[in-house]
């Protein structure tokens, strides 16, 4: 951290999961003029990229080819993916996993010293490299301690960004919350870039982890970013009842079944079979992630779950695999079934139900990860780059915050050494006036409004409208909470008035964020009149490609976002029928 | 028929209002499938807004809500109330640390001494990435990989009596990362790390009492990693006598 003339970077990343990282160290690669910092309200090894599990997919043999693995990512995205971008993606992802290898990854090995592939869903061949399964882990371990290498690389550990420094429409920075002393201070950059992650908490049953309150998309959103692709929210369909612990889809590309009460594995009454005692690439449990998640809420309404305290659950049954096979490939998952659920997968089935699991939609880039705003730059889970349309397949992800954590490292690198030195003497007024806003909004407010309750409500209310089957009725219900919790969270009240690690200020900042990121999905899913990868829209059973190959862009206004279309990318795969 | 509770001892500290850390006393809901931690977080949402403490990922993998709970170093999203009945169940800071406030402690020390044993791959020549990956059975990798898992959840520093009472010492967490790298096939960095792990307050600075190992959460063994690393250590020095040129790698 620097000293109090400090805060005067070129380039600034604000979160230190897997894409922060990585743009960080392609930034530093890039040149060695540049002064680099990373922001983060945790410290780096905390980030959600953490509790990745199953790999991460990247060509690495000979029976598998570009095309192959474009193609079903297109595929996956139910053909809303942006096709140039997937070319881009498949053709630098062998590269990034090597690089990562040459990091020190602990990638799982064939007896020949080659890192390992397994299959996973969706996907036509094995090509997901995994550290058994605890990839995002290892990963994320990996990019943190060679990003120390780097001297030039500052952190801001424990920092809260709440907002945008914007002079004459260009970013130059933000303001941050250090929660250590709870001053505000500006934090002044040539170039900004949002590796913030996700949003999942603003459902109430999900695998993601308590930061991922979608901070950077509300921070670029209120700059006047759009965000593209919100209503396209992805349920695992493999969670733990009750905690939404995730059971990782490798469970399933190792051979793992799904059984419903009559421990039948219904799967094979939904198209995706036949059923076979070894996996099939693209059948049965290696169907994407929002059919299978479709296909329990079908074997639910056919009263064929099981039902238990925490909701309805089917069967993953993985005896078959055997301890040792387990231990080698699933340690992991087996001891989260035996803490969390108290199963030991070796001897019983893993009761599982679909779980809030990701955001396709993001701060809307281009290929090089740059936003609409000069200055900007966003990747990872925070960003869409549109790699992921409608439905993401597995093991994607933890490539796209390699290959366009890289990219926008390299982008933000040559933008801060084009542009002019900041002057930050006008900024640190702006920082003041945030800290006098955040004091009276919040420290000094005198309301009756608890953060439970309103976040609490606003999960119920996505939930209920924007789960995995929506229609009109519910959703608008849904805009109509979240436009009423708005009005109530401006009564917040809260009982810490502290200045040290305030963590409360923080869960109100954090709500604030998902209250705008929320109404985001919800609006989106609204305007989409079709059912397309993970919109399932029960009054718009069908895909509609003459009025929806187009992605939907939310825009700030007073009265709530403004939606707006970008027609798709497409190159070489015209739209057909998505059958497996 | 009343609701069964459960009685949470907590050590409260904020700096500017506590001249020491008090304890204060919440009493919470029972539920057989509740952490320590839901019940931290039904005190900050329901009783107490006030109460600090960090937690992210809840299943155990972030490292970010390591606590002393009943006076044992413990991750609080996998230790149960069930396991703790009746009660009370006593939370404070991780011992050995010092307090921010509350239950939050300060990692500034752990995060600097993580650099000094350069835990990242180290050649004399980095291969093109065109090139394909390094080769690495899985015999190459089983020699690490164990150490390689270690979630920097503090639980071990909180737990060694060495750390305690000499705050220089390296410490379990760190040291095992040092030895990860030595022990990775891709690695030629042992040289440089060996000085860090030699100082007075390295390796040699543990006098084996295994707490680290007994709480590590993740079955990473530092005592084992520090053990062999002394070995190794006087295995080098042994050598070096012998044969002053360098013996080993």
């Amino acid at each position: 951290m620097p000293g109090d003339d400090g805060y005067q970077h070129d380039l600034l990343v604000i979160g230190g999961g897997g894409a922060g990282l990585r743009a960080a160290i392609a930034a530093a690669e890039e040149s060695n003029r540049l002064s680099i910092a990373v922001l983060s309200k945790v410290y780096p090894m905390r980030s959600h990229t953490v509790s990745a599990e199953g790999g991460t997919a990247a060509v690495m043999r000979e029976n598998d080819s570009l095309d192959t693995h474009a193609k079903d990512t297109i595929f996956g995205s139910d053909f809303l993916a942006d096709q140039d971008v997937v070319e881009v993606f498949v053709k630098e992802a062998p590269g990034e996993v090597i690089r990562l290898e040459h990091w020190g990854c602990p990638w799982s090995r064939d007896p020949d010293g080659r890192v390992s592939v397994r299959p996973f869903g969706g996907m036509t061949v094995n090509r997901t490299l995994y550290a058994a399964d605890k990839t995002g882990f290892h990963m994320l371990h990996a990019l943190f301690q060679t990003s120390l290498k780097y001297e030039r690389i500052t952190r801001y550990d424990e920092w809260f960004a709440t907002s945008l420094l914007l002079e004459d429409g260009k970013v130059c920075g933000v303001t941050a919350l250090n929660l250590h002393d709870g001053q505000m201070r500006p934090i002044v950059a040539k170039a900004v870039i949002m590796c913030t992650g996700g949003a999942g908490r603003i459902f109430p049953f999900t695998t993601n982890a308590a930061i991922k309150t979608g901070d950077g998309m509300a921070l670029a959103y209120r700059a006047g970013v759009a965000l593209k692709d919100m209503e396209f929210v992805q349920y695992h369909p493999t969670g733990l009842p009750g905690t939404g612990i995730l059971i990782t889809e490798a469970a399933r590309g190792e051979g793992g079944h799904l059984k419903n009460k009559d421990g039948y594995r219904y799967l094979q009454d939904y198209g995706l079979g036949p059923p076979t005692d070894t996996p099939v690439h693209r059948k049965m449990e290696l169907g994407p992630r929002d059919i299978l998640s479709r296909c329990h809420i079908q074997e639910h309404q056919k009263g064929r779950t099981f039902d238990g305290p925490d909701g309805h659950y089917v069967h993953l049954d993985l005896r078959h695999l055997g301890e040792k096979l387990i231990d080698k490939n699933l340690p992991f998952v087996r001891e989260l079934a035996r803490n969390y659920v108290g199963i030991d997968p070796v001897h019983e089935p893993i009761p599982v139900r679909p779980v809030v699991h990701y955001m396709m939609g993001g701060i809307s880039t281009d290929i090089t990860g740059k936003t609409s705003l000069d200055g900007l730059y966003a990747a990872g889970e925070a960003a869409c780059v549109s790699i992921n349309g409608a439905n993401r397949l597995g093991s994607n992800s933890l490539t796209e915050l390699l290959v366009f954590g890289a990219r926008a490292g390299r982008a933000a690198a040559r933008h801060a050494l084009e542009r002019p030195t900041l002057r930050s003497n006008p900024l640190a007024q702006l920082a003041s006036d945030e800290r006098r806003r955040l004091d009276q909004r919040f420290l000094r407010a005198d309301g009756r409004e608890k953060i439970a309750d309103i976040r609490e409500e606003m999960q119920k209310a996505m939930e209920s409208g924007c789960g995995i089957y929506r229609d009109r009725a519910t959703m608008e219900g849904t805009c109509q909470t979240l436009r009423k919790l708005r009005e109530r969270f401006a009564h917040i009240s809260l009982a810490d008035k502290d200045a040290i690690f305030n963590t409360e200020l923080i869960a109100a900042l954090e709500l604030e964020c998902t209250l705008d990121v929320a109404e985001t999905v919800a609006r989106s899913a609204l305007a989409r009149e079709e059912s397309r990868g993970s919109h399932t829209r029960t009054d718009f059973p069908k895909r509609d490609d003459a009025r929806f190959l187009k992605h939907s862009l939310a825009y700030r206004t007073p009265d709530g976002p403004r939606i707006e279309y970008l027609p798709a990318t497409i190159t070489r795969w015209p739209p057909e029928e998505r059958k497996y | 028929m009343t609701e069964e509770t459960m009685t949470l001892e907590v050590t409260r500290y904020r700096p500017g209002h506590d001249r020491e850390p008090r304890t204060e006393s919440f009493t919470v809901p029972y539920r057989k499938d509740w952490v320590v931690l839901d019940a931290l977080n039904h005190i900050k949402d329901r009783i107490d807004g006030t109460l600090s403490y960090r937690w992210s990922c809840r299943m155990g993998v972030c490292g970010s809500c390591g606590m002393m709970v009943n006076g044992v170093p413990k991750l609080t999203c996998a230790a149960f109330l069930r396991d703790y009945r009746p009660g009370p169940i006593r939370v404070g800071p991780l011992a050995n640390f010092p307090v921010i406030r509350d239950l939050v402690i300060a990692l500034d020390d752990f995060m600097e001494k993580l650099r000094r044993v350069k835990p990242w791959i180290i050649r004399a020549v980095e291969k093109p990435v065109a090139d394909g990956e390094y080769l690495q059975t899985p015999a190459q990798l089983d020699a690490y990989k164990q150490f390689s898992m270690c979630i920097n959840c503090m639980l071990c520093y909180a737990a060694c009596p060495v750390y305690g009472l000499e705050p220089a010492f390296v410490g379990p967490a760190a040291i095992a990362l040092a030895y990860r790298y030595n022990l990775d096939s891709r690695d030629e960095g042992y040289r440089l790390r060996e000085p860090v792990l030699s100082e007075a307050v390295g390796v040699w600075e543990c006098t084996f009492v295994g707490e680290c190992s007994v709480v590590c959460p993740k079955g990473v063994d530092p005592a084992a990693a520090i053990q062999r690393s002394k070995l190794a250590g006087a295995t080098d020095w042994l050598l070096s006598m012998i044969m002053p040129w360098g013996g080993r790698r």
